[in-house]
């Protein structure tokens, strides 16, 4: 059986090739570097801001919304190992294409998620932002700490880490997602109850 | 090496007062007790993780001489290591001297261990090597090997998974896996040599009994009700009912899922008869993932016909192996459960990648193998967290002390429902039979008092 081609990120990963794995583990490995780093203090605001941005959407449960930061064939990649490795071979934390992500905020609206219900109340602070520029005049590598915290069910407990961005410039000056890593301290850990979006 | 040391290091404590167990394990529904008490916790580190084999590692976590693995037999902690000469053992991972560990890297390689805190150090055997200016002690504490570590005096592996136990009196292994050793080979015998690798984990905790997860292992009637949004989730796309999990949808006593109990208190859920027997069948019902189309065109450009065979093996195989009380193989995974309390339980899911040592994979080991990481994460992202939410509100509800049962009782009167042929008890998908005689395994566990017998004798 031959899947139709299809290339409508949202409903087929044609996308998701031996390439574009290559080329995303490349894009993340020994881009914070000081000789790199963008000193325009208008460059570095508008990445805040936008990283901002995109933590109220997902504190505000705007999954659709968070989805519309991201460029049609994107990745959302949390680690499973402290040193990153390569997700071609080994198992991560969470590792989505597009329509992985849609899947995830489609089970979270569906009611019947029950890690989800209560729905955790969660509110993110982003610090430490820093812009790499990258050999592509219209991407930037952005470092930022973060820290969740997570209410639910009586519970409060926080989720650290810092997460990589790869913005793509659109027209306009604004930015889209092309790629984020999120880097949580205890990813090589049991952790309970996994299920809110970082 | 040693052995003018007779008695026992460990003296069993007297059984645990004021428990039935006849009282508390009934023939359709168990105590509620079995998941809330700390004594019955308790005797449960003896008499189950440490009386019956329990699962410690698997060889790929430890290929090579001197490497190791950290893991725990119960709460004891353990060093599973593959010594100088090869041979595979579990250490305690505890000085002698004073207790601390001395092992404190998750995994490595290391011909010695020396504990941080005195300098004590012991090869990778268990034997003490040195201690820190022994003329301050009256007698050579190398003489009689009573200052070796502590290790597990059983150590065995059934293709690649090493188990352990403390019993000097439980059977040989294979005879303790019995009837579950055919559906393990099964699972091996797909891939390429009959053998798979460790890739790391999904790794998650609950705050729960252990044996909730357990109890949940062969339980084919809760999900379509716990998994409801990932079957919802795999199902957006359209009305087929094929995908993943959703032939449990419908009547499915009445399909060809079947609940088998093996005996020693391993059970299987064999849902492989929904399948077509041809190459491609299951990689036809794997829901969808990230690179799913992408690896497939390049696969079928470059391996034509025989790519079907190759994409099954990226696939999950719809098996549920559950050994006693803490191996569950289940689909491409190997998930091991570790309790931590009476109501905490660590559950990690390690995922497996095919090797191809003889080539019969024409090159294709690492295109599958991307495929098959991502196939193993979506049930643990989109599904155990679910059944784990399930497990901790069990644990909250059960904290009712006057409403005392946990009902296992779905078939039990109906005896038409089963068949039973060399040794196996076989039912239908939602039958709660496995757990009805896993609990009879575990209550004869839990009432034998065997004289456990971890060792300082360097045995090999």
């Amino acid at each position: 059986m031959t899947r139709a081609a299809n290339v409508n990120p949202s409903v087929s990963s044609y996308y998701v090739t031996d390439d574009f794995y290559q080329a995303l583990v490349e894009a993340f490995t020994g881009w914070d570097r000081d000789d790199r780093a963008i000193a325009d203090p208008a460059v570095r605001d508008s990445c805040r801001a936008f990283l901002e941005r995109e933590a109220r959407y997902l504190d505000q449960g705007r999954h659709e919304d968070w989805l519309a930061l991201y460029v049609p064939e994107c990745a959302y990649w949390v680690p499973g190992t402290a040193d990153r490795g390569d997700p071609r071979r080994e198992i991560t934390f969470s590792f989505h294409d597009r329509r992985q992500m849609e899947d995830r905020v489609y089970r979270l609206a569906t009611g019947y998620a029950w890690s989800q219900q209560p729905v955790s109340r969660t509110v993110r602070m982003v610090s430490n932002v820093e812009a790499f520029a990258t050999d592509d005049p219209d991407v930037v590598m952005v470092r930022s700490n973060f820290q969740v915290t997570e209410f639910r069910d009586g519970d409060i407990r926080l989720w650290t880490g810092w997460s990589g961005h790869r913005l793509r410039r659109r027209d306009g000056g604004d930015w889209l997602i092309a790629a984020k890593q999120v880097n949580l301290i205890d990813c090589d850990q049991n952790i309970r109850n996994p299920s809110i979006t970082l | 090496m040693m052995g003018t040391r007779q008695q026992p290091i460990f003296a069993p404590g007297p059984a645990a007062p004021g428990y039935d167990f006849d009282a508390l394990i009934r023939e359709d529904k168990v105590h509620r007790l079995l998941y809330t008490d700390p004594n019955i916790f308790a005797l449960e580190l003896t008499r189950i993780f440490g009386g019956t084999w329990v699962y410690l590692a698997h060889e790929s976590q430890v290929p090579e001489p001197n490497d190791f693995f950290r893991t725990r037999l119960g709460l004891r902690p353990i060093i599973v290591v593959r010594d100088r000469n090869g041979v595979v053992r579990a250490l305690y991972n505890r000085c002698t001297h004073r207790g601390a560990t001395i092992c404190r890297q998750a995994r490595g390689s290391a011909k010695a261990f020396q504990c941080p805190y005195h300098g004590w150090t012991y090869h990778n055997t268990g034997e003490l090597a040195g201690v820190p200016w022994p003329e301050g002690y009256p007698s050579d504490h190398h003489a009689n090997g009573e200052f070796n570590l502590v290790q597990v005096p059983r150590v065995e592996s059934y293709r690649g998974f090493i188990f352990g136990t403390l019993n000097p009196d439980a059977p040989a292994l294979v005879d303790h896996l019995g009837p579950a050793r055919r559906p393990v080979d099964e699972w091996l015998d797909r891939n390429p040599g009959g053998k798979v690798v460790m890739r790391e984990a999904n790794r998650m905790k609950f705050r729960g009994n252990w044996k909730l997860a357990y109890d949940n292992s062969g339980d084919g009637y809760h999900v379509v009700f716990s998994h409801r949004s990932l079957l919802m989730m795999e199902n957006r796309f359209s009305d087929d009912d094929g995908k993943g999990m959703a032939y449990y949808k419908q009547q499915p006593d009445a399909g060809p899922i079947k609940i088998h109990y093996l005996g020693n208190g391993h059970h299987f859920k064999d849902k492989r008869f929904t399948l077509d027997q041809r190459p491609g069948a299951l990689w036809e019902i794997e829901g969808v993932h990230p690179g799913m189309e992408g690896y497939e065109a390049a696969l079928r450009a470059e391996h034509g016909d025989d790519a079907d065979r190759l994409l099954d093996l990226a696939a999950s195989v719809p098996m549920n192996i559950n050994i006693f009380p803490n191996l569950l193989i289940l689909g491409n995974h190997i998930q091991v459960l570790e309790p931590l309390s009476v109501d905490e339980t660590a559950t990690t899911w390690y995922g497996t990648a095919v090797v191809d040592e003889t080539g019969e994979l024409n090159g294709a080991a690492d295109a599958i193998n991307a495929l098959r990481m991502r196939t193993q994460e979506q049930f643990p992202l989109f599904g155990e967290v679910d059944d784990l939410t399930n497990f901790e509100e069990i644990q909250a509800g059960l904290a009712a002390e006057e409403d005392e049962w946990v009902y296992m009782d779905r078939g039990f009167g109906l005896p038409e429902r089963f068949s039973e042929a060399d040794g196996v008890i076989s039912g239908p998908a939602t039958d709660e039979v496995f757990m009805r005689e896993y609990m009879k395994a575990y209550k004869a566990l839990m009432t034998a008092a065997p004289e456990l017998a971890p060792t300082r004798e360097v045995r090999r």
